[in-house]
């Protein structure tokens, strides 16, 4: 019931949002605010209930009910390990979202507010749905308020991003529908039950060549929202264009949603099209790594830039999903986190600096430490984890998928540790054009502000929380991979009892 | 004829009394708002005429009726289009500077034939109606006669449709010359029993034809859009949803009834028409401007989708396409409803670039229309969404892979243009329509109670269709 309740909160008070808008513009935003906080507060009281018995198994949380019994699709929401971390993930930048829309947007504000919650409603959904027609479902239902949010509130360009975003994830997302339908009817077929739901369908014998097929439809969804290389042409002008709390859920969540896809979704059910895929998705991840830090490196608009550094550091989280070890899928998850906390953080603070100067572009900007010294010491904190500084979490996560991929590939490894050193040098050039140098406008510009020192400070806490102490993250996410590396191995073992048949 | 005949027929013979009847109200001068109301009352008479006849179905009336269950849905769903019709026409009509009142026993007329298409069993029937529906619509396409296209609406669509009526005719003939008989379960008999004939296959393949450019499918689709467009909106409305709904049941129940999903050659034939249906209806709405022509190319891809749900010929097809005609119906009318209320006596809101702002200005409207797009694309949360979902799986069940790809494929180059209407509407803050008219309360009143209906009917249908779904699976075709 209360994984419902969190999904019900955000859209109820998306509701709320949209209609006192009406009345007084200022109503949405603390509506909203109310609203983010109770799903926080719900998953933290989740989170902390189950904390000892984690290790029993691997699903805390359970809700389930029929929805369209005709075609076997239930309302199946449930809960490991992985979905809680993501889903406090998911209400935390949601906080954080309408903390930096607070002043930003001033028009149209309940409708505003109304498509941010329903973003995170959708993003929620995704992380918690255990029927695929369900899971698709909340798929798309994010997609519609997040082409709002772009093509309302963004900047000059909006529309072209809004409508690229749109086509691309409705494009790719259609094609894991057939592949869902597909794997239904194959279900269906075997075993006479028609069903949607992920237990049954998990436990689907399929032959190689349809399985082949089938996870294709179902990568090219994730890939597109990951995205992996070559993929990946909507995000920089999504986030160049979107505002400034529409880039922080699309790096920070929606991106994530791919990753969750491959973990959850691709893995388990098409393990065998999974290995055979292994290498060559390892490659367009290290490609995807060098690819972005290379792009990033040539920017000059700082969103678009923050937007490749994505494309970089999601390029070393396929490599790591299909090392397809432990260490390497812990890996995985940490960097799920910290990127959403980091990269987080940058974009907040390019959209600071763009409602100060009123520009994007890094090379109007320069010397700007000497009158914003408390953003420029965040900002660098930032940077640093954007490097894989150790101490900060990103250190924790990139290393663990290295080490992961090390066991399985070495010189995919060696290749992928390269974009460490890439990294390294986009992410001082980000802090030497903007903050350090001459000044290249005399304009006064004010330091943070109480509410943007208190948005930093709960980002910069938190990574370097992930940095010094990332267990209780790897304990959480624990049950969720041993699961899913238990079952390559099971699938390893049976594949090896034919080989001695034969 | 028994009592039975008669109250099986009932829905039928309201529509017939009823055309009369607004003809004699039309000779004692009374105003057209008296003429619209009691016309929306023998609307409504009609469809609960319908509640009466469920407990007989199925039911044979002589060799030219057959009232099933099916049949009786798809009667529900014409009388409903047309009851959505006539309620959208007061407004639209009693601005303009002609006389409005014959325009409802054409309404009348035009229902009556789609219904009797849904429930013929017979040539003789079917060809009946297919005409009733005809000859009524070429007067109605061009029923505002000093308007500039709609003459050239109403003239092509004449030369074309009465083109069709011989191609089909000429189709029935050569089957009845095969197979000796004119009802469809005789000539199932035939078929079973006897080899394929080349004539009865030449002859279905003319009756394709001429039931294509009814259906306004690839390549029999070039009268759609200027008729669209040169049509009053409420006719439009009337013409994308009643007049092939009417069809498609007619020509559902002959190839249930012959088994032409057997067929290869049909099959291929039909496979090609929908796969072209999609892809063209698809990528020549991307252009345009207008959005009535928008919608009109619209519909051509819609078509093809229904007939993805349509060749399997499994016993799930007739549930499917009933079921998406449901969604495409109340989708359309919503979409046709908006542009009602909002066109003017000078000229229809159909220019795309005026729809500029209208969120701002009028979010209701807007937001139906919006539902209504979304709806179209298939995005999930509406109608038009589970409606594509049932068509997959029906395609999908029986393996037809390539037209699962196409659909989704072909559906995604739509979303462009969808998605720019709803991106024009938030456009920009200068808006060019003006008010919706304020005069006639009442009827404003009604028309918005219908389009939130139905938009609610829309997102309903998208979250929970199950218990439709019940319904459309109890539905038979004997």
């Amino acid at each position: 019931m209360m994984l419902v309740l969190l999904i019900t909160v955000l859209m109820a008070g998306a509701v709320v949002a949209v209609l006192a808008g009406e009345w007084n513009r200022n109503f949405p935003r603390w509506i909203a605010l109310v609203a983010c906080v109770i799903g926080l507060l719900l998953v933290i009281t989740l989170w902390a209930g189950t904390g000892h018995s984690v290790a029993d198994s691997q699903w805390l949380m359970d809700y389930r009910k029929e929805w369209i019994p005709s075609f076997g699709i239930t309302f199946h929401l449930a809960v490991d390990g992985l979905s809680l971390l993501l889903l406090a993930l998911t209400f935390f930048l949601g906080v954080l979202a309408v903390l930096c829309s607070w002043d930003e947007i001033r028009e149209r504000t309940g409708f505003y507010y109304f498509n941010l919650l329903w973003i995170l409603a959708g993003v929620a959904g995704v992380f918690m749905a255990m029927d695929l027609f369900l899971f698709y479902f909340f798929w798309e239902v994010m997609l519609i308020p997040m082409y709002f949010l772009i093509g309302i509130w963004g900047s000059e360009n909006r529309v072209y991003a809004a409508y690229k975003f749109f086509i691309f994830t409705q494009a790719s997302g259609l094609l894991m529908f057939l592949a869902i339908l597909g794997l239904y009817f194959i279900h269906g077929r075997d075993t006479g039950t028609y069903t949607f739901g992920y237990f049954e369908l998990v436990n689907t014998v399929i032959p190689f060549k349809t399985a082949f097929w089938l996870m294709s439809g179902f990568m090219i969804a994730f890939a597109v929202k990951l995205p992996v290389f070559p993929f990946h042409t909507w995000l920089p002008d999504a986030h160049g264009e979107a505002p400034t709390a529409g880039s922080l859920i699309l790096a920070g969540l929606l991106l994530k949603t791919g990753a969750y896809g491959m973990l959850r979704f691709v893995v388990p059910l098409f393990p065998e099209a999974v290995k055979e895929m292994a290498v060559p998705a390892m490659v367009l991840g290290v490609v995807g790594v060098i690819y972005g830090a290379v792009m990033a490196y040539s920017q000059t608009d700082l969103k678009r830039l923050v937007a490749f550094t994505s494309v970089s550091h999601m390029g070393f989280v396929i490599t790591g999903i299909f090392a397809l070890n432990e260490l390497a899928l812990q890996g995985v998850v940490m960097q799920l986190v910290t990127h959403a906390l980091s990269t987080g953080a940058l974009f907040l603070m390019a959209g600071m600096i763009k409602e100060r100067l009123h520009t994007r572009d890094i090379e109007q900007m320069g010397g700007l430490w000497s009158p914003m010294p408390r953003m420029g010491s965040v900002g660098l904190v930032f940077a640093m984890a954007s490097l894989g500084l150790p101490g900060l979490g990103n250190f924790v996560a990139e290393f663990l998928i290295l080490l992961g991929v090390f066991q399985a590939q070495a010189w995919i490894t060696v290749a992928a540790a390269s974009g460490l050193i890439f990294s390294a040098v986009y992410s001082l050039r980000i802090v030497g054009k903007i903050f350090l140098g001459p000044r290249k406008t005399m304009e006064t510009v004010p330091d943070f502000s109480p509410r943007e020192m208190l948005i930093m400070a709960a980002l910069t806490v938190s990574v370097v929380w992930l940095g010094l102490f990332p267990q209780p993250v790897i304990d959480t996410a624990k049950p969720a991979i041993t699961e899913l590396v238990r079952f390559m191995d099971v699938q390893n073992t049976a594949s090896h009892d034919q080989s001695y048949v034969k | 004829m028994s009592n039975n005949d008669f109250n099986s027929l009932m829905p039928l013979m309201v529509l017939a009394g009823a055309s009369v009847l607004v003809m004699l109200l039309i000779v004692a001068r009374l105003s057209h708002r008296i003429i619209q109301l009691a016309s929306l009352l023998l609307f409504v008479i009609a469809f609960a005429s319908l509640l009466n006849i469920r407990e007989m179905l199925p039911y044979q009336v002589g060799s030219l009726f057959m009232v099933d269950s099916f049949g009786a849905f798809m009667i529900g769903l014409i009388i409903f289009s047309g009851l959505v019709v006539n309620v959208f026409s007061y407004i639209y009509f009693q601005e303009k500077e002609e006389g409005p009142r014959e325009y409802y026993v054409l309404l009348f007329l035009c229902t009556l034939g789609a219904c009797v298409l849904a429930v013929s069993n017979h040539f003789v029937s079917a060809f009946l109606g297919l005409e009733i529906l005809t000859v009524g619509l070429y007067a109605l396409i061009a029923y505002l006669r000093k308007r500039n296209h709609s003459i050239e609406a109403g003239i092509k669509y004449l030369v074309l449709a009465a083109f069709s009526s011989a191609f089909l005719l000429f189709g029935m003939a050569l089957v009845y010359l095969q197979t000796g008989t004119m009802s469809f379960a005789g000539m199932a008999h035939v078929v079973a029993t006897a080899n394929v004939q080349p004539f009865l296959l030449i002859g279905l393949g003319f009756m394709l034809v001429g039931l294509g450019f009814k259906l306004a499918v690839v390549p029999f689709h070039m009268w759609t859009a200027d008729v669209y467009q040169g049509a009053p909106v409420p006719v439009t409305a009337f013409i994308a949803t009643a007049s092939k709904g009417g069809v498609v049941a007619a020509l559902l129940r002959f190839f249930v009834a012959i088994d032409g999903f057997r067929s290869e050659q049909l099959q291929m034939v039909m496979i090609a028409i929908a796969i072209a249906s999609m892809i063209v209806g698809n990528l020549l709405a991307l252009r345009q401007k207008n959005i009535k022509r928008l919608l009109a190319y619209s519909s051509i891809a819609h078509l093809g989708y229904l007939l993805v749900a349509f060749i399997p010929g499994s016993a799930v097809v007739p549930q499917a396409v009933s079921f998406y005609l449901l969604t495409y119906f109340t989708t359309t009318f919503a979409a046709f409803g908006v542009i009602t209320i909002l066109s003017r006596a000078e000229s229809d809101a159909e220019e795309l670039e005026h729809y500029k702002a209208l969120f701002w200005k009028h979010p209701a409207l807007a937001g139906i229309l919006s539902v209504a797009m979304f709806s179209l694309a298939g995005i999930p949360l509406t109608a038009g969404f589970t409606g594509k979902f049932y068509v997959l799986t029906t395609g999908i069940g029986q393996g037809f892979w390539l037209l699962a790809v196409v659909l989704v494929l072909s559906s995604v180059v739509g979303l462009y243009y969808y998605l720019r209407v709803i991106t024009t509407m938030f456009a920009g803050t200068r808006d060019l329509l003006p008010e919706p008219p304020a005069r006639y309360p009442v009827f404003l009143g009604i028309s918005m109670v219908v389009l939130s209906v139905l938009t609610f009917a829309l997102i309903w249908l998208g979250i929970y269709p199950d218990a439709v779904i019940g319904v459309v699976q109890g539905l038979q075709l004997k």
